[in-house]
């Protein structure tokens, strides 16, 4: 089936088979292969992207159910060179270590920060349930949200 | 993790959905259940039908003392809608725990009660709200309450054809209490046993109660003799602890790596007595 969507600013047009998932679509055919994949059962959230301005995990759709969509990727957050406030924080905070969770990690925190742009504990920790870390313990993703959150209302 | 094949078609009105419907597709709308399924090959339909551009199934209308939302509404929407928000927070509530952000974000009410699922959230709010469901297929529509519609474990009244179209719920009475409890399974999120409650108190007495449950069997009931036993008295804290103990009587629990039916008995309990507690608090 033939799909056309627009990635990180880009139109991409081509036919896919039905079955195909968002995440193969993104990595294989579009070649952008910042988003992860870690579970492929919708549990690990490393394949989070943005469609159409919801944070969703890429491994649980049909790229055919993207045709029309418009999609952020990791790869769409910096631009000319210069990292998404997110990247900046995740960086400055050490919200990170091996980062293989991280393209998710900050798509996820990207739809958290634009529902609440002050989040509270409670926020950061509801939000990123569907998102799995196996080396941070997580307290250092929570203050690059925080600290985040903080520079955009400076 | 690939799926077998099958064709896809993604129609933006009711009539062509309802047609192929009745050609023998099946209905994919957040996809948050069929998509897994289809993925380990526990479903493998040859035909999908995609309910996500049919402008028709998605809204949140009140209208008079009811609330009607379209089958293809999200979690997130109703997590977040003003209007449930105020007058149906029971609903709002269970939905806010669903799952995870992006599952919330796919995930629909039509598909969470046509899937069925013995620990989804959703079936335990329907139940203690009476929700109604309109269901509709090439040839008819029906109407059926939330106590009819779930059978059994991932089955449901409806019929080959047939999907969701909407669900009511109450615009609920001023002062009317409510609370969604939820023991979760933490590495799926689902519920191990979901309570929800509504209370309504009127000179010193409780007036008005239901208790709905999900998790503890194979399908989502209302606590009837837990109701009748809080009914009529105060409130206090012994009788909230009779009326929790009731909500497990005469049912046949189900037993799993997670919980035994013995404990999952006694998580329904406990977190009865909590629920009950939260909503009577918020009952004014
Ligand atoms: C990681 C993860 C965690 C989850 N945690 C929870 C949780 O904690 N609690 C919970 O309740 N759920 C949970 N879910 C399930 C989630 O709520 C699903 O959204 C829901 O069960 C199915 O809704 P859907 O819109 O995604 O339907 P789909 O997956 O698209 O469809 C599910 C089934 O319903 C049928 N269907 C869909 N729409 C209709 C309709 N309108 N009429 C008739 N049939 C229809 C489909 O053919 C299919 O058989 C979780 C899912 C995931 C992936
Ligand atoms: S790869 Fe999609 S949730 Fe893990
Ligand atoms: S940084 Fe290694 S999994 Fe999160």
């Amino acid at each position: 089936m033939k799909i056309t969507c627009t990635i990180n600013g880009k139109t991409y047009s081509n036919d896919v088979e039905t079955r195909l998932l968002l995440i193969h679509y993104l990595r294989e055919v579009a070649q952008l292969t910042g988003s992860h994949v870690g579970c492929e059962t919708s549990l690990c959230g490393a394949c989070t992207v943005e469609v159409n301005g919801k944070a969703v995990k890429s491994c649980t759709m049909f790229a055919v159910q993207a045709d029309g969509a418009k999609i952020t990727t990791i790869e769409g957050l910096a631009s000319n060179g210069t990292l998404h406030p997110l990247q900046e924080a995740f960086w400055n905070e050490h919200g990170l270590q091996c980062g293989f969770c991280t393209p998710g990690m900050i798509m996820a925190s990207k739809q958290i920060l634009e529902r609440y742009p002050n989040p509270t504990e409670d926020e950061i920790r509801h939000g990123l349930a569907g998102n799995v870390c196996r080396c941070t313990g997580y307290q250092h993703i929570v203050n690059a949200l925080k600290a985040a959150a903080a520079g955009a209302r400076k | 993790m690939v799926p077998q094949k099958f064709e896809y078609a993604a129609p933006d009105s009711l009539k062509s959905v309802l047609q192929l419907l009745d050609a023998g597709a099946k209905p994919l709308a957040g996809g948050m259940s069929l998509i897994p399924m289809m993925k380990l090959r526990l479903a493998a339909p040859e035909q999908l039908v995609d309910l996500q551009k049919v402008k028709e199934l998605s809204y949140i209308r009140e209208s008079g003392n009811a609330i009607h939302i379209g089958a293809m509404t999200t979690h997130y929407e109703v997590e977040t809608f003003p209007v449930l928000l105020r007058k149906c927070p029971l609903l709002a509530e269970t939905a806010a725990e669903i799952g995870d952000l992006q599952v919330r974000n796919r995930g629909t009410i039509g598909g969470s009660v046509a899937h069925a699922d013995p620990s989804a959230d959703y079936p335990a709010a329907l139940q203690a709200l009476e929700a109604k469901l309109v269901l509709i297929g090439a040839q008819k529509e029906r109407t059926v309450s939330a106590a009819e519609f779930f059978v059994d474990a991932f089955t449901t009244v409806l019929e080959p054809g047939e999907i969701v179209r909407e669900v009511i719920v109450p615009a609920e009475e001023l002062g009317t209490g409510t609370r969604y409890e939820k023991v979760v399974q933490p590495a799926s999120g689902f519920a191990i046993v979901g309570v929800a409650v509504r209370v309504r108190r009127s000179a010193g007495k409780i007036s008005f109660v239901r208790v709905g449950i999900t998790g503890l069997s194979n399908h989502s009931y209302r606590a009837t003799s837990a109701e009748a036993t809080l009914a009529g008295t105060t409130g206090a804290a012994a009788d909230v602890q009779n009326a929790a103990a009731l909500v497990a009587e005469g049912i046949d629990a189900n037993s799993d790596l997670h919980a035994s039916a013995n404990y999952r008995k006694h998580l329904a309990s406990v977190h009865a007595a909590r629920a009950i507690t939260t909503a009577i608090s918020r009952a004014s």
